[in-house]
């Protein structure tokens, strides 16, 4: 028996995740014993199969491939998870929204308990996950005699992208359901890298006062190369879209360098950053939680402070 | 169409969950508890579509002790018609939970389910798609605008590149996200009437549910903290630590 992954793509190319999501699946196979294969399901997606192919440590990649498997509707991709579960003794998939959507069903077709969020690999059926978000960590044991699971991708490192020579095996889709449509998508455009995979984030809370205001994280971000992202209040007041939200029910982050401007710290925003290396606070409230947590505070108001930390930051990387 | 919404019990999102010191959970006594945030909205959503008349009667449904009845008033106060409490005082994992309401939603006929996304005690995110799963129902997870179209729904989903948009058959399930909406308080004169509102109780037994928990909890610790960081005065010490000290830039 072996460990199945599923693999997220855009039919062409892999999202960065995969290769976190592989590095998990070794480390569960390297515990419980088995082969990795990967599972490209989607449309026209030989590309990402090829790429799929490459991952270091994966040995076989099933390819399905059928016009009722775009758009990753979980209505037509977990009927095929559960049925090629059965050779499989775990199922393995990334805390993405596309994970988190389609695991839990394929699971439930399965009889099994999922386990979400991922961070640790003990044995076959042990593993550690947040719970409170991440106050505290759970360790768990599943009698499943399958075991589902997503991971947190910033618990594993990458795979490597190259190196596998994987065979690549075709299996029958299952149709389409007839439940569920994909109409489309409003994906927020940037040239920035993601906030799940950048080095540098810097984010914007409600003390960024309107949307407008975050043309001075960009800027900060964009000597950097840093990703921009957000607390959950500055995305319901309208600042930015969702998909800048980082915490308990947004985006996960660990990057190396973490700036907090204008951010109170609740617990929810803590538990989607608190991992990050180095943590940096710009806020006027000596007060506010974020100091707890950062690295380096810095008490000053930051529509003052950001346009400074730009010409500063100028400076300092001239130098190097 | 009826609607049946899912409200649990959980330990008030302001309040910073404690480890117990024998590892074996996170303290409840004595802890203020509250509606799950993301059944609060799944609950408002049921109410406004009930007030918008694509809705004619929200039953709203929890699984657990004796005290998910407060949780079940509040959803009641809230607008929801009346209310199924499953009744145990077993642990109830997703997989059991999804169990207990795929044979009220049967039980009571409706048409749609709206859940939270999540319940912020143990993070899961899955009793949404399992329900869905079960049922052999349709699913739209993570909801921010959901809009009623005959047999189908339109739904708007958040998703980690920006937005989504997808159609689902009905009977469907939902998941309620952050943006769908914002719940309203109850008023006095509504959480005095809820509490004439008609409240059932059942059993996993009765319902004929095997709610054995999959996961055994084997220890629950807290995460490594982080050391304390220092104040720096000015930008230019800022960068300065940032370059030589962390040496991150």
């Amino acid at each position: 028996m072996s460990i199945l992954f599923l693999v997220e793509h855009d039919n062409e190319s892999l999202k960065s995740v995969t290769l976190r999501v592989a590095s998990a699946a070794a480390k569960v196979a390297a515990v419980a014993g088995g082969e990795v294969h990967a599972l490209v399901a989607g449309s026209n997606c030989a590309g990402a199969a090829a790429a799929a192919a490459k991952i270091a440590g994966v040995s076989k990649v099933l390819k399905a491939d059928a016009p009722a498997l775009a758009g990753n509707l979980a209505e037509n991709v977990a009927p095929l998870i559960a049925k090629l579960a059965a050779n499989y003794t775990h199922v393995v998939a990334a805390s993405t929204t596309v994970g988190k959507n389609i695991l839990p069903r394929a699971a439930a077709l399965s009889d099994s308990q999922p386990i979400s969020e991922v961070m640790g690999i003990e044995a076959a059926d042990i593993f550690v996950r947040p719970i409170y978000a991440g106050n505290a960590l759970a360790r768990v044991q599943s009698s499943d005699a399958k075991k589902f699971m997503t991971i947190r991708g910033t618990a594993f490192e990458a795979a490597a992208a190259d190196g596998g020579s994987a065979t690549i095996e075709d299996v029958a889709p299952a149709g389409d359901a007839g439940l569920s449509k994909y109409i489309g998508s409003e994906l927020t455009k940037s040239a920035r890298p993601e906030l799940t995979a950048a080095r540098v984030i810097i984010s914007g809370g409600r003390g960024m006062q309107s949307g407008d205001n975050f043309v001075m994280l960009e800027r900060v971000a964009d000597k950097l190369n840093a990703a921009v992202g957000a607390s959950r209040a500055a995305v319901d007041a309208g600042f930015v879209p969702n998909d800048y939200q980082v915490g308990q029910t947004g985006k996960v982050v660990a990057p190396e360098l973490y700036i907090a401007v204008g951010i109170s710290g609740a617990i929810q925003h803590l538990a989607g950053m608190k991992d990050s290396k180095v943590i940096v606070a710009i806020n006027k409230d000596e007060e506010a939680p974020i100091f707890q947590v950062a690295d380096y505070g810095l008490v000053a108001d930051l529509f003052k402070a950001v346009p400074e930390l730009e010409v500063e930051l100028d400076k300092a990387l001239q130098q190097k | 169409m009826k609607v049946l919404v899912g409200v649990k019990r959980v330990i008030d999102a302001n309040v910073k969950a404690r480890v117990k010191s024998d590892g074996t959970g996170v303290e409840t006594a004595n802890v203020k508890m509250a509606m799950n945030p993301f059944c609060e909205i799944a609950t408002e959503q049921a109410v406004r579509m009930k007030e918008a008349g694509s809705v004619t009667e929200i039953i709203a449904a929890s699984c657990g002790p004796a005290a998910n009845v407060e949780t079940l008033r509040t959803a009641l106060a809230m607008g929801a018609d009346r209310g199924v409490h499953v009744q145990t005082d077993a642990e109830l994992q997703p997989l059991a939970i999804a169990k207990l309401l795929k044979s009220v939603a049967e039980k009571e006929q409706v048409q749609l389910v709206i859940l939270g996304k999540q319940a912020i005690d143990n993070d899961f995110n899955q009793t949404g798609q399992m329900l869905a799963a079960l049922l052999g129902w349709s699913q739209a997870t993570f909801a921010s605008a959901i809009e009623v179209a005959g047999e189908w729904l339109k739904v708007t989903r958040e998703v980690d590149g920006g937005l989504e948009h997808v159609e689902v058959k009905l009977p469907a399930v939902v998941t309620a996200d952050l943006r769908l909406n914002e719940p309203r308080y109850a008023s006095l004169p509504n959480i005095m009437k809820a509490k004439k509102k008609p409240i059932d109780t059942l059993t996993p037994d009765a319902l004929g549910v095997d709610v054995t928990p999959r996961l055994k909890t084997l220890k629950v610790s807290e995460p490594p903290a982080r050391k304390a960081g220092i104040k720096v005065e000015s930008v230019a010490q800022l960068v300065d630590k940032l370059k030589n000290e962390a040496q991150v830039i």
